[in-house]
């Protein structure tokens, strides 16, 4: 039990003072967050806030202006290509499209990358598809293409893709989004089962409020490039920042205004003129 | 007048930003070809999909093209009594140039555009980002072996084009118009020249396969990930390709036949 706390204390991703802009538009202001080994660790922000772009930039994708992301203790961005190519066969990463490759099988995109970086003969590369595929409950769809999944589906193969190199940490951008109830469900299960059965560590970013907290230890919300809050699920349900309790109730309005910025609405109306 | 001129500076400092990113695209392809040893058969699905499956447009236009040469040929040697150089006008007008160019151009037509809305796509769906998290590179396992691809088959492309535009001048000319069989056959073995005539239109369009590759294979991974930007990047590449290849085949012939 005690080795397991320890285990549990071991940070897997650090992000400090992470500065990131796109031309003249800030992502990212300084922010700083930890990922602990073995957690399931939630970055939630409404749409815009730049979360994929942070899972890019710990996957080593983009290069933060400033600042510094370690993963297992290496500076991702100080690494050479052939270090954070080593780097990253410890990453899974599950894109929101899916990003399975069109031309091949469902067995083929998960024996993908055992192929590409093991010298395994096929025999074993099949058993070790199909475990995936198990693992994911699709054994029985590997001779599908891509494009005769559904949403849920195709994202349950990029899950397998992911763990295909028994990865340390997987990180999950926007798993949720447009999915039916059931599929939902399915995922939302199976990004637990597979944390803690294969030992993983997970960063989920989403904004699906109540399917990420349900699964999550650990939550950090983002906002302007900065994060306004983090801690367990429930302490954040608990919490007095108006901001962040906008986000998890899903209030219409508050520090994030409903209204675009614009000038008086009375005097623009009785300004008159062209649109 | 300043807002012209920042206009001026700022394309031609995105046109320089370009070329250099284009520049360094490139050698990291050319550096990514030694890793395409052990993997033959990326390199053979490649040659298929570029080269096999271009064949029919090539072998059609060439014969209608040579048919063209055969008329025209005819009709004005016809008045010099000197019909019996037909088939090295023929030959000699394909090999050297016809041969390479339009081949180059039909290429960049039919396989170019289709790199770059392949490439392009990858891109937009993310399988190019998937593969760089799978600890692939896409350059190596993706590019490299379209590149080669494209500089292998062009030269063979225009070879078949060459000899079917051949035959198609020897059915007109020589089927049709009545021109001494022995005569075209004979004025062609003596006049065309291998190394001359021949290697330098090999020579062209290998030049022309490696540009027209390039383009291809830069535009889409350059594209923007939108369905729009995928349908401007492969627009620009069959343009930027036609008139790489022009451009090109005048300063080649300008060094090769002075």
């Amino acid at each position: 039990m005690l080795e397991k706390n320890n285990s549990m204390d071991e940070v897997v991703v650090r992000i400090r003072d992470l500065h990131f802009s796109r031309g003249a538009r800030k992502i990212f202001d300084g922010i700083d967050l930890d990922i602990r080994r073995g957690q399931v660790t939630a970055i939630m922000g409404p749409s815009g806030t730049g979360k994929t772009t942070l899972l890019k930039l710990i996957g080593g994708q983009l290069k933060p202006q400033r600042g510094t992301i370690e993963v297992a203790g290496q500076n991702v961005h100080k690494l050479s290509r052939s270090k954070l190519y080593e780097l990253r066969k410890r990453m899974g990463m599950l894109f929101q499209s899916g990003a399975l490759l069109t031309d091949i099988t469902v067995f083929d995109n998960i024996a993908f990358p055992i192929r590409e970086h093991s010298r395994l003969p096929e025999s074993m590369v099949r058993d070790l598809v199909l475990m995936k595929l198990e693992a994911v409950g699709l054994r029985g769809a590997r001779q599908l293409m891509p494009s005769e999944l559904s949403g849920g589906m195709a994202r349950r193969v990029a899950l397998a893709r992911a763990i295909a190199l028994d990865p340390m940490m997987i990180m999950y951008d926007e798993p949720f989004t447009g999915q039916d109830p059931i599929s939902m469900g399915v995922l939302v299960q199976l990004i637990r089962k597979l944390n803690d059965a294969l030992d993983l560590t997970s960063i989920i970013v989403s904004h699906d409020v109540a399917e990420t907290s349900a699964i999550s230890d650990y939550i950090y919300v983002l906002s302007n490039g900065r994060v306004v809050g983090h801690g367990t699920p429930k302490a954040l349900q608990e919490t007095d920042s108006a901001w962040v309790k906008q986000f998890v109730q899903g209030l219409p309005d508050g520090p994030v205004p409903f209204h675009y910025p614009a000038p008086d609405y009375a005097e623009e109306l009785l300004a008159g003129g062209e649109s | 007048m300043m807002g012209g001129l920042q206009r001026l500076g700022r394309s031609a400092l995105l046109f320089f930003e370009r070329l250099g990113r284009g520049n360094l695209f490139l050698l990291r392809v050319l550096a990514g070809l030694p890793s395409l040893l052990p993997r033959g058969h990326l390199l053979v699905q490649q040659l298929y999909s570029v080269g096999v499956l271009s064949l029919l447009i090539i072998a059609v236009a060439g014969l209608f093209v040579g048919m063209v040469l055969g008329l025209q040929g005819y009709y004005t040697l016809v008045d010099f009594g000197a019909e019996e150089s037909l088939g090295v006008m023929v030959a000699l007008s394909l090999v050297r140039e016809l041969g390479p160019v339009v081949a180059g151009l039909l290429f960049a037509g039919r396989a170019g555009s289709a790199l770059t809305a392949e490439i392009g796509l990858m891109k937009a769906t993310e399988q190019l980002s998937g593969m760089e998290m799978m600890a692939v590179d896409p350059v190596k396992r993706v590019i490299a072996p379209r590149f080669l691809a494209c500089v292998i088959a062009l030269p063979l492309l225009a070879a078949i084009f060459s000899a079917i535009g051949v035959m198609g001048g020897y059915f007109v000319g020589v089927g049709l118009l009545g021109v001494d069989d022995g005569a075209f056959w004979s004025q062609i073995q003596n006049r065309v020249d291998f190394f001359d005539d021949v290697m330098n239109g090999v020579i062209k369009s290998v030049a022309f396969g490696f540009v027209a590759a390039w383009i291809a294979l830069y535009e889409g991974y350059d594209a923007v990930p939108t369905s729009e930007g995928v349908s401007r990047a492969t627009t620009r590449t069959v343009v930027h390709t036609s008139l790489a290849i022009l451009s090109l085949d005048f300063v080649l012939t300008a060094l090769m036949f002075d």
